[in-house]
């Protein structure tokens, strides 16, 4: 049933988008990773997992946010169940928000982040510091830039209508954190690697943010 | 159509010419030696077994009636229309103005001719869309580039819509005096004039081509395999005269100004996709590229073809 409401959820994303995978700087592999992805709409997730080779989805978790993919039992099915995603709270609450993501990690998991934290609407705003904590605790985990194209064409803020562009997901080469570099500089750089797979329009438009607060 | 024995010998014709053409290809691969040859041949092979599949496509819709033929050009015209907006940079502000383009323009456009509405099919997408679109993406107040982002939306459906609707509004051409065959055969001599002028002018170029024609825009565009394809079309196109309205001159005129029509299509797509900066309209169609690849000679020989056609040979 699942494995059925998968298939067709995913096949009409290919069919609607196409989400192709493009591996410019890495190639598909069965080794503990953390993807990183700009976040611009509520397909992301979706194309994410569409792009990626079918043996890689059981042991890849995207990591989404309560509050919308918990607010309703179909939603919740749909990241639960169907993309084997992991919900955590963005507004902090009690303890360790990144505590879920750290136990799947610690059993040799893969996870997609969106490290933005909020849909950025055409522009990659400044990463959060949860990939920077992660990859220092588990080391081992290859970090893999994605650029998500055109999504927010595809389907903005504020709106469920998808307009059927094609959405190239491009996975880049990893990074990783130098030894003794620090929070914000290793951050900058993350987003400068999700930047770099961007087109020239994106990249404009996404200076400002980056500098801004 | 399909106990049209017409149809049956042009099909069998077309079966023909792949047959040789997959032939010679086999040949080709056993031959050459060097890697860029080597590769020219890989390509001209995943061509040709692309055109097995279209060709199967196309004649199966016509073998099917005029409902499935729109239906056909209807997923072309969406297809296309895709290709042509990934690659225009619009905004998330323009969401509005594309959900009517996709979901609403393009179903409505092949609606037009499968109820035989020709005077709205004709001006449908030239003044009702023309002042619509804008209107519809003016009121999200968004006018960072305006008017680049409403006239690239408009091209985009004026190309992979309007122009391309004109192919199957053909069929609507049904009252051609002393013709008596089914218009669909209008249709496929079209598509057998346009693709084979594109096809004999790779082979020609492959061939011949030394002179490049418009080096900045297209470099496979040479005047020898202007001259030699355009000829073998506008020879073809003579010999199907039997299949037309018109005499064997009259056709020959004809598939002149469609071969020169879709040159210049040709060209003027492969302009736009350097303006882009990208070299193929997508990755539809194994070895030539997207769906506009393959379709941009249809797009400006069409409406002529259609004009041309309706104006001197209908009541």
């Amino acid at each position: 049933m699942t494995a059925l409401a998968r298939a067709l959820l995913l096949g009409l994303v290919h069919l609607l988008v196409g989400a192709q995978a493009r591996w410019e700087g890495t190639a598909p592999a069965r080794r503990q990773r953390i993807y990183f992805a700009n976040h611009s709409s509520h397909l992301d997730t979706l194309v994410i997992i569409a792009a990626l080779p079918s043996e890689l989805r059981s042991e890849t978790h995207p990591v989404a946010a309560r509050d919308y993919w918990g607010a309703t039992a179909l939603r919740r099915y749909i990241a639960l169940d169907v993309l084997n995603a992991v919900l955590i709270d963005r507004s902090g609450g009690e303890g360790d928000p990144l505590q879920p993501l750290a136990e799947l990690l610690q059993a040799g998991q893969s996870l997609i982040l969106f490290p933005e934290g909020t849909r950025g609407g055409g522009v990659i705003g400044r990463f959060r510091s949860g990939l920077y904590n992660l990859s220092l605790r588990f080391p081992a985990a290859e970090l893999v830039p994605v650029y998500l194209e055109n999504l927010d064409r595809i389907m903005p803020k504020k709106t469920m209508l998808v307009v059927p562009l094609i959405c190239t997901a491009r996975f880049g080469a990893p990074i990783a954190v130098s030894p003794g570099e620090g929070k914000a500089e290793f951050l900058a750089r993350a987003r400068e690697a999700v930047l770099a797979l961007s087109d020239a329009r994106t990249r404009r438009r996404s200076a400002a943010a980056g500098t801004a607060a | 159509m399909a106990n049209q024995p017409l149809f049956q010998w042009l099909i069998a014709g077309v079966v023909g010419f792949l047959a040789v053409a997959s032939l010679i290809g086999f040949l080709l691969a056993r031959r050459v030696q060097s890697p860029g040859a080597r590769e020219t041949v890989a390509n001209l092979n995943a061509r040709i077994r692309a055109w097995w599949g279209m060709v199967a496509v196309f004649a199966g819709a016509i073998f099917l009636g005029r409902n499935v033929t729109l239906g056909l050009f209807g997923i072309l015209s969406f297809l296309g229309l895709r290709e042509f907006i990934t690659l225009t940079p619009t905004r998330p502000n323009d969401h509005r103005a594309l959900l009517l383009a996709f979901f609403v323009v393009v179903p409505f456009q092949y609606w037009l001719i499968a109820t035989s509405w020709y005077g709205l099919f004709a001006v449908f997408i030239p003044v009702y869309v023309f002042v619509l679109l804008p209107a519809v993406m003016v009121l999200s107040g968004d006018t960072e580039d305006f008017l680049a982002r409403a006239a690239k939306v408009q091209w985009g459906l004026l190309l992979a819509v309007y122009a391309l609707s004109y192919a199957p509004a053909l069929l609507l051409l049904d009252d051609i005096p002393n013709y008596g065959l089914p218009p669909a055969l209008l249709l496929l001599y079209l598509m057998i004039v346009v693709q084979m002028s594109d096809v004999f002018q790779y082979v020609f170029g492959k061939l011949f081509g030394r002179t490049h024609l418009a080096p900045a825009v297209s470099p496979s565009k040479t005047v020898e395999g202007l001259i030699g394809g355009g000829l073998a079309a506008v020879a073809i196109g003579a010999a199907l005269h039997v299949i037309t309205p018109f005499t064997a001159v009259q056709a020959a005129g004809m598939s002149a100004l469609i071969v020169v029509a879709g040159f210049f299509g040709g060209l003027v797509l492969s302009a736009i996709k350097r303006d882009f900066g990208v070299k193929d309209w997508g990755s539809t169609i194994k070895g030539h590229g997207g769906i506009l690849d393959r379709m941009d000679s249809v797009c400006f020989a069409a409406p002529l073809f259609f004009h041309f056609t309706r104006y001197w040979f209908t009541p």
